[in-house]
């Protein structure tokens, strides 16, 4: 399964490797022996049914979470073993849209979105603002600069949250389910939206997912985590995993369960 | 109509269950450990069959007795023979049993002996210290950065925490200095008038706020308020994964969000401390003046006597460490907090409690102090 993912990466850098990650809180194993790596320019998804570790996958990825065993390269190197500076400047290269946005509920939208600009740029306040703006209306909230974060709904709060992720034009950009409590139709557009950042700007897009329709839409790599046997069983373009795979768990994950139930019902009769 | 199960039985090897009438929540509840203890009683049993022609309305009450039914026949190897039950209860059942029993709680309480749970709470006081000391280290660092211009907070959040903890503290600050101090000149007056010596009143409530009770009872009112507020306004962060959005942003959680509380507090406390040490000398003069018809010059002139500038800046020295540990307790015990409301509630009675309590330590420990060294 390793090949699959190695395979799926040789012609292109690879931006992240992940090698025999193993993680864990306290005593309790999450997943173990993790080997994948995510190309430059990929649209990479975490998939796997819930509570196998997903969203712990992404925060070892993004090092908010030291690994129990293994490792994270970024550049070469682990991404503990850069200096504290070094690792500053790689967190300041990626995005991370989190689950329920994150925004900082006490500054207003374009506070939020303008913090990490003034932060780490030198550009006047007029300009700021002009950025603040763009990136707002990037993701339909223009108008809403002077909002704070309760006052609007959930999806807008997430789309804010990801006018925030892109502030400082990251070449990497994390999704924890940026389509989770989202109705169809907006959770299309911003599929739509991460497909257009990745295409037109070559951001690296790794997103944690169970949305089928996103995965299939918008994945061109993935890794398959199960719960139960503790670690990934099966890697790639999941496009060709749903053709190719011969694990039945991944087979019924990509489709629903249809798959078993279909041959479940033909047993039956 | 009332539930009826009886058993009966065919054969050596089988049973057969009807059961009757109606099996709703709102009908008398019939025991099924009772069944249970006749049928395990039968060792020979291997086969049950349910009846339910006479079976009327039915819903969760007749379905948690055939999960037990189950459950028993299951670990028995008891074939069960579901032919006789209405359609939809063997759909229901099948749902419900379609995915097993998770085995394992991992919220059992580990029941260890006594040594085993020393041992348990000395890590946890050892993990606990480390983490203090780390929170220290790096609060010291951050000052270091705020000295050298490079520490980055919104001043703005500086201002507001000024406010917050200054300005808006002021009347219940009033008040208490206020009462203190009369109450202080009242437990005095008790005792200095057996000795027709009222006047000293001045002294005790002089000093006695100055030093003491001013800076005490002001860190005491803001451990409360500010402490609490500190502990819950970013235990929610951590809830919403504002702090980790922080992080990922390579904005130095200590920076942003410690240093501008911990500057607030260290500026405003020592003003309020000074303001409810007049306010307690205030209140002292007015049992003094209008209870122990001590004239108002002479309690005046008498509180001047009594103290030296030295007085005034003990309680101003303790009211810097207090703001230290109210500032650092709501803080730490803010970013420790867990991940849900009920987690937060505890990171800010938890804040308090240790700001309350090292504010006494720290009281005790400088009064002795100071009291040594003569000052």
């Amino acid at each position: 399964m390793g090949r699959v993912a190695t395979a799926a990466t040789t012609d292109r850098e690879a931006h992240i490797q992940v090698r025999g990650l193993t993680m864990a809180y306290g005593e309790v194993v999450i997943q173990r022996d993790l080997n994948f790596a995510i190309g430059r320019g990929d649209v990479f998804i975490i998939m796997g049914g819930s509570g196998c570790g997903k969203s712990t996958l992404l925060r070892h990825l993004i090092g908010l979470k030291p690994p129990a065993a293994g490792e994270v390269i970024y550049h070469g190197s682990s991404l503990w073993d850069h200096t504290d500076e070094e690792r500053d400047s790689l967190m300041r290269r990626m995005g991370v849209l989190y689950q329920s946005g994150a925004l900082w509920t006490s500054m207003t939208l374009a506070e939020n979105v303008a913090l990490p600009l003034q932060q780490y740029t030198r550009l006047p306040t007029g300009q700021i603002r002009e950025l603040v703006s763009y990136k707002l209306a990037l993701v339909g909230l223009r108008g809403f600069e002077d909002y704070y974060p309760a006052e609007i709904s959930g999806g807008m709060q997430k789309r804010a949250g990801l006018a925030r992720a892109m502030a400082l034009d990251p070449e990497l950009l994390f999704f924890d389910e940026p389509s989770a409590g989202l109705d169809p139709v907006s959770a299309r557009r911003l599929d739509d939206l991460i497909l257009e950042l990745n295409q037109s700007l070559g951001t690296t897009v790794v997103v944690v997912t169970h949305e089928l329709a996103s995965i299939f839409a918008i994945g061109n790599n993935s890794v398959f985590l199960d719960p139960e046997s503790k670690t990934m069983i099966a890697a790639g373009d999941p496009n060709t995993l749903l053709k190719t795979s011969t694990d039945p768990r991944v087979i019924s994950f990509l489709t629903r369960g249809e798959a078993a139930q279909r041959t479940h019902r033909e047993e039956g009769r | 109509m009332q539930p009826s199960l009886t058993i009966t039985y065919p054969s050596g090897e089988s049973a057969l269950l009807t059961l009757e009438g109606d099996w709703t929540l709102d009908q008398m509840r019939l025991e099924w450990s009772g069944f249970q203890l006749e049928l395990a009683a039968r060792a020979s049993l291997h086969r049950v069959r349910l009846e339910c022609a006479q079976l009327g309305q039915w819903d969760s009450r007749l379905l948690t007795l055939l999960q037990a039914l189950f459950d028993f026949a299951e670990e028995r190897g008891i074939e069960l023979d579901l032919s006789g039950l209405p359609e939809g209860v063997v759909r229901l059942l099948k749902l419900s049993r379609a995915v097993p029993e998770r085995t394992g709680n991992p919220h059992q309480e580990a029941t260890g002996s006594l040594l085993h749970n020393i041992g348990e709470m000395t890590l946890a006081g050892w993990r606990e210290l480390q983490q203090f000391n780390a929170f220290v280290g790096e609060l010291l660092l951050s000052f270091g950065r705020l000295l050298s211009g490079r520490a980055s907070f919104r001043r703005i959040d500086l201002l507001r925490f000024l406010q917050s903890a200054g300005p808006e503290a002021l009347p219940i600050v009033t008040l208490i200095g206020l009462l203190v101090g009369a109450v202080l000149a009242f437990v005095g007056a008790v005792q200095l008038q057996m000795f027709g010596a009222e006047i000293y009143v001045a002294n005790l409530v002089g000093l006695g706020s100055v030093r003491e009770m001013g800076a005490m009872m002001t860190a005491i009112i803001m451990a409360g308020r500010t402490g609490s507020a500190y502990a819950a306004q970013l235990g929610t962060m951590q809830v919403n994964d504002e702090i980790d959005a922080l992080k990922t942003f390579g904005i130095s959680v200590i920076d942003f969000l410690v240093l501008p509380r911990t500057l607030a507090l260290l500026l405003m406390l020592p003003l309020l401390t000074l303001w409810a040490d007049v306010l307690g000398i205030l209140g002292g003069l007015l049992v003094g003046v209008l209870v122990l018809d001590i004239s108002l010059l002479e309690y005046l002139i008498q509180t001047r006597d009594s103290m030296g500038l030295w007085d005034l800046a003990v309680g101003l020295i303790k009211s810097v460490i207090f703001a230290l540990v109210i500032a650092m307790s709501g803080c730490l015990r803010g970013l420790q907090s867990g991940r849900n409301s009920s987690a937060v509630g505890n990171a800010t009675t938890s804040a308090t409690v240790t700001a309350i309590l090292l504010i006494v330590i720290w009281d005790a420990i400088t009064t002795i102090l100071f009291n040594q060294l003569g000052i």
